[in-house]
């Protein structure tokens, strides 16, 4: 279960990216973050994302043109 | 940070088209966490004046894709640049892009540097007061002093 959601939905790059770091800046490490995205750029932006920050992808799916990530606060 | 990584951007063009790469590149480089500066000169000072009016010329901008195929001698009349830059910000907007405003919103929320050319600036005769709040006034030896120890340094 996420501890917070993010619905970036129809917004392009850099913004799911810029929204994600802003919603994991008020949580505490550990915590989950589920985001959707509708931006096919996201799912390379999010890998590294996470692969520069430190913070984890654990989870990365598409349905019907819908992108779902679950990243974990510096996991 | 001790281990932070740095980038150091020139931006030197006015256009709606290339307001963009500095403002992308910059803010998504603060939300991975690096110190990032722009060094806005000669027409770049157009994106950070309190006042923008960034147009997309047709003009000399062979890629650039138009509703109908359009002559060269079309698309210097009146009202053409006008047309395209409306079309532009309407894509835009449909394709959920940022607006220049709220990416420049953005980066100096994420405390982006900005460093306005002052050689520029009394080039166009521009008074400080007509460009945005927390620009710092400089040289190109301001510009090398943050360079010299960046890890990417852009001229766009």
């Amino acid at each position: 279960m996420a501890d917070a959601t993010l619905d970036a939905k129809g917004l392009n790059c850099p913004l799911p990216i810029l929204r994600a770091k802003k919603s994991l800046k008020g949580m505490t490490d550990g915590q989950i973050l589920a985001i959707e995205a509708t931006d096919p750029g996201s799912a390379k932006d999010f890998e590294s994302f996470c692969a520069q920050t430190g913070n984890k992808l654990v989870k990365a799916s598409e349905n019907n043109g819908v992108f779902y990530y679950e990243i974990q606060k510096n996991g | 940070m001790a281990n932070q990584k740095k980038l150091a951007i020139i931006a030197t063009k006015g256009t709606l088209d290339f307001a963009y790469p500095p403002l992308i590149l910059a803010t998504t480089a603060a939300a991975l966490d690096y110190d990032v500066t722009i060094f806005w000169t000669f027409y770049g000072l157009q994106v950070v004046k309190k006042e923008r009016d960034l147009k997309i010329s047709p003009l000399g901008n062979p890629g650039m894709p138009m509703p109908v195929p359009m002559p060269v001698l079309v698309q210097i009349l009146p009202g053409m640049e006008a047309m395209a830059t409306v079309m532009m910000k309407q894509k835009m907007s449909s394709k959920g892009v940022a607006t220049i405003d709220s990416l420049l919103e953005m980066a100096l929320e994420a405390d982006v540097k900005m460093i306005a050319c002052q050689m520029t600036v009394d080039l166009f005769d521009f008074k400080h007061s007509e460009l945005i709040d927390g620009l710092e006034f400089a040289g190109a030896a301001r510009f090398f002093e943050i360079a010299q120890d960046a890890d990417i340094t852009l001229f766009i």
